[in-house]
Order: C-alpha cells, then structure tokens, then sequence
C-alpha cells in the first residue's frame, strides 16, 4: 500500500509547483518595480508594466488543474484543504502582479518630476513585502505553521512604515505644493506594498487551515 | 489517432428487446475509457459486444458493426477464441479457478498452447503478477489455493490471469465493486499503470471512480450513448443536460 504513489499526489504536487513558480514571479515583479523606482529607470518600469502575461498564464493554469482535481478526485481532509488553499493563494499571487504594474504606473510618473527626497523607508518596505511573501511561500511549501504565523506578525511592521511614509510626505506637501503630485505617488506606492503585505498575510493564513484546519481570520480565536 | 476500437451504428436485441440502440463509438489506444449510467443503461451489455462474450446467450442479436484495428469482429470467418485473446476481460466478481495462483495464472498459456519452456512460463507468470501489482505479496506461496486469496487480491489475480495471455485490450466490468475501498484504490491505480500497455475499457456504477481513473467517458442512457467525451470535460462542464443531471445526481 505505502508503495504505491497515487497518481493523484502527483498532480498536486503540480499544482503546487506551479503555484512556487508563480510565487517566485511576483516576488521578481515587486522586486523590479521598486527598483525601478528608486533608480528611475524607464527600461525597468516598462519591463514590469508589459510583463504581467506569464503570470496570468500561471494563473489560469493553477485555476484549471485544481478544479479538474476537485471534480475527478474528490480529494478529502488535508487534500481538499491544500487545493482550497491552493486556488486562494492563487488568487493573492494574481493580485500581488497586478500591483507591481500599479506601482511601475506610479514610478513611470514619479520619474517624470524631480525627486522629492531620498527614498528610504519605500524600498524598505518593498525587501519587507518580499520577505513576507517568500517567507508565506516556504511556510506553504514547508507546511510550517510557524513561519507563517511570522509573516502574520510582520505585518504590522509594513502597517507602521506606510503611516511614517505618509506623515512625511505630509510635511513635503505642506511646505512645497509642486511635490504633491510626485508626493501622492509615493503616498499610492506605499499603498500598493502595504496591500501586497496583506496579500502574503492571506497566503500564511492559508497555510495555517491547510496545515491544521485552524481559522484564523479575522483574529477566529483557534477556529471549529 | 486511429481508434483502437470503433463501433458503428451498432444495435443490440435480447430477443425482441432492444438493450442498445444505434451505437458508434471511437475509443483512442492506450487510455482508459468508463462506461457510466444507471442500471439497465446497456453499457455492460455494450462492453461485452467488444470480444463476442453476448454469443453466448441464445436468442440475442447484434447490427452494425465493432471494429478493432479497422477489423470487423463480427466478419465471417472470424476467430473467437484469438479474439478473446487480444480482448482479455475482468468480471466483477472474482472468478479464480480452485487451482494454485500459479496455475491460475498459468491457465490461459497452456490452454492457448503458449505455455513454451517451464522457465519461460515461470517467467511469463511472474511478469503477469508483477503487471498487477500482486507479485509481492504472493512469491512466496505461488503454490497454494488461490482461494485463500483476499478479495482485492483475488481480483488482481483475475488481471494477472487476463494479462498473461498478453491482450490488446482489457475490458473490466466492475473490477472494483466488491472491494473495500483500499482494494479500490489498488485497483484503481493499477488501472492507471497498465493503461501504458493496454487500452483499457471500464464499466463503473461509480462515477467517482470514472471519473478518476479514466481519460474518456461515454454516459449511457435507456440503451443509448447520451453523451461521450474527455472525462475532465463530461464531469466538469458536460454538453447535455442529462449528462449533467446525471453526474450531479439530480435524476430521478
């Protein structure tokens, strides 16, 4: 019996890997569009901006594969909770690419005024959104509950430096009204990366219920 | 992809019933295609127009035709004991013949004078249980009743025993039924493998187990194909309405 690996595992092994291969994407994407931000590169930003294709891909492939387990398979217990978690996860990925091309349009403006300041706390809040979301990944791989309980807590440190960022640009604004325009940019960018934290605090989450059936949701205290 | 098995506008008549009306059917080599519908549907009774087992009951009656490899089995002049040898079959209900698991296994070369050499049939009977995925849990008592079998074992002696005589295709009516649903999954696992080297026809009550072993399903329907098409379709987005009635268990 032990020996006979069920084609059915193989599959969802598939899903999963797919799903790391998305990961690994969108990560790069936020990656990029910081960077791009931060160094004003055109070339970087237009990269980013054109390059939400392979990820969309993914996207529908994830989608497909796991309704076609559900429907042939009917999987139960913790198969049917890594392919729920599995086309949640997929949703959150799809999301987190499509804000790095909201944050490449922003820098694609940004670029087009003087700086308003030197950007630090932005692309500290971009290595934060990263690690959250690949940390949220190795949980989903790992299965380690821990890790994502981890991801749960930084969130509150993105929360904190997007309310530093707009208390600063605040004081730019106020002083000098030709910087509101490029100032609000920054203001949506930290926006965009704040939600992209939120988006990796839905995938830990996820790995939670897959991992042990807990809610955690909305601070559920242990679930049913 | 030329079909391994084809059948045309092909009718069926237990005496003045009519059990199947108008079939045609293209089933591809080398996949697994399940039979599903309600009892009485006629898709046993389509499954054993596939190697002649329905001469054997007097009084019935086929029209059309069933091609295998592009040959009408019901030509004249037609072998039906080298057909039911390229057509192996598998009932459900275990039938192994109160003899050792070797002779069992056994049974189909010698009668088909294939046995060859005692080493070669050794060999050939080992290849056969290990195609089943039995070998291991019976090397070492090849000897003794087949009886003493369980009944998921039992059955995949039965594979054995149809596989030996190396056929073409492999009909299974039921094979799971009257298994538990770990002997189930054996089963249906080993269905999974040995589609690799057989193309392998199913008939199921359990669209469950349709819908996870097979690539291509036909829905049979009052002695009628209802709808047939890739099995990941029929049982997520089906074309007919009663398919879909059927599959969502809202019938009746």
């Amino acid at each position: 019996m032990d020996k006979t690996v069920r084609h059915f595992q193989e599959e969802l092994e598939l899903v999963l890997a797919r799903l790391l291969e998305m990961g690994g994407l969108a990560e790069a994407r936020v990656r990029d569009a910081v960077q791009g931000l931060v160094s004003r590169d055109p070339a970087l930003i237009a990269k980013v901006m054109r390059g939400d294709e392979p990820l969309n891909r993914l996207h529908i492939e994830i989608d497909e594969r796991s309704v076609r387990l559900l429907a042939l398979h009917q999987p139960m217990a913790t198969d049917l909770r890594a392919i729920v978690a599995a086309v949640k996860i997929n949703t959150d990925l799809e999301r987190v690419g499509d804000l790095a091309v909201n944050i490449a349009e922003a820098a694609e403006r940004y670029a087009s005024h003087p700086p308003v300041k030197k950007l630090i706390d932005i692309p500290h809040m971009g290595q934060v959104a990263q690690a959250m979301l690949r940390d949220a990944l190795d949980a989903f791989v790992r299965r380690d509950t821990r890790l994502a309980q981890q991801v749960l807590d930084e969130d509150d440190t993105l929360d904190g430096l997007k309310t530093q960022v707009f208390r600063e640009l605040l004081t730019y604004m106020l002083q000098d009204p030709s910087t509101v325009e490029p100032a609000l940019d920054l203001v949506l960018v930290s926006r965009h990366l704040e939600r992209i934290g939120d988006h990796a605090t839905n995938i830990a989450e996820d790995v939670i219920f897959m991992v042990s059936a807990q809610d955690v949701r909305h601070h559920t205290a242990g679930g049913s | 992809m030329i079909p391994k098995i084809r059948a045309h506008g092909l009718s069926f008549y237990y005496g003045a019933v009519r059990a199947l009306d108008d079939i045609s059917v293209e089933i591809p080599p080398n996949l697994v295609t399940a039979f599903i519908g309600p009892s009485g549907c006629g898709k046993s009774t389509f499954l054993r127009t596939l190697n002649r087992m329905n001469d054997i009951i007097a009084g019935t009656r086929v029209e059309g035709r069933v091609l295998i490899d592009e040959a009408d089995i019901y030509g004249p002049g037609v072998d039906v004991v080298a057909l039911r040898r390229r057509v192996g079959m598998v009932f459900q209900k275990s039938n192994p013949f109160p003899k050792s698991i070797f002779d069992n296994v056994a049974y189909g070369l010698r009668v088909n004078d294939m046995a060859g050499s005692r080493p070669e049939l050794a060999g050939r009977v080992e290849a056969s249980l290990r195609q089943a995925a039995l070998w291991d849990e019976v090397k070492d008592r090849l000897h003794e009743s087949a009886l003493a079998l369980s009944g998921g074992q039992q059955q995949r002696l039965c594979i054995a025993r149809a596989l030996a005589v190396r056929p073409e295709i492999l009909l299974m009516d039921e094979p799971a039924s009257a298994l538990d649903p770990i002997a189930t999954q054996r089963i249906e696992e080993l269905v999974y493998e040995l589609k690799k080297s057989y193309t392998i026809v199913i008939v199921t009550h359990n669209m469950q187990q349709a819908a996870r072993v097979s690539d291509y399903t036909a829905f049979f329907w009052l002695g009628r194909l209802a709808e047939y098409g890739r099995t990941d379709k029929i049982f997520t987005n089906p074309a007919e309405k009663l398919t879909e009635d059927y599959v969502t268990g809202r019938f009746g």
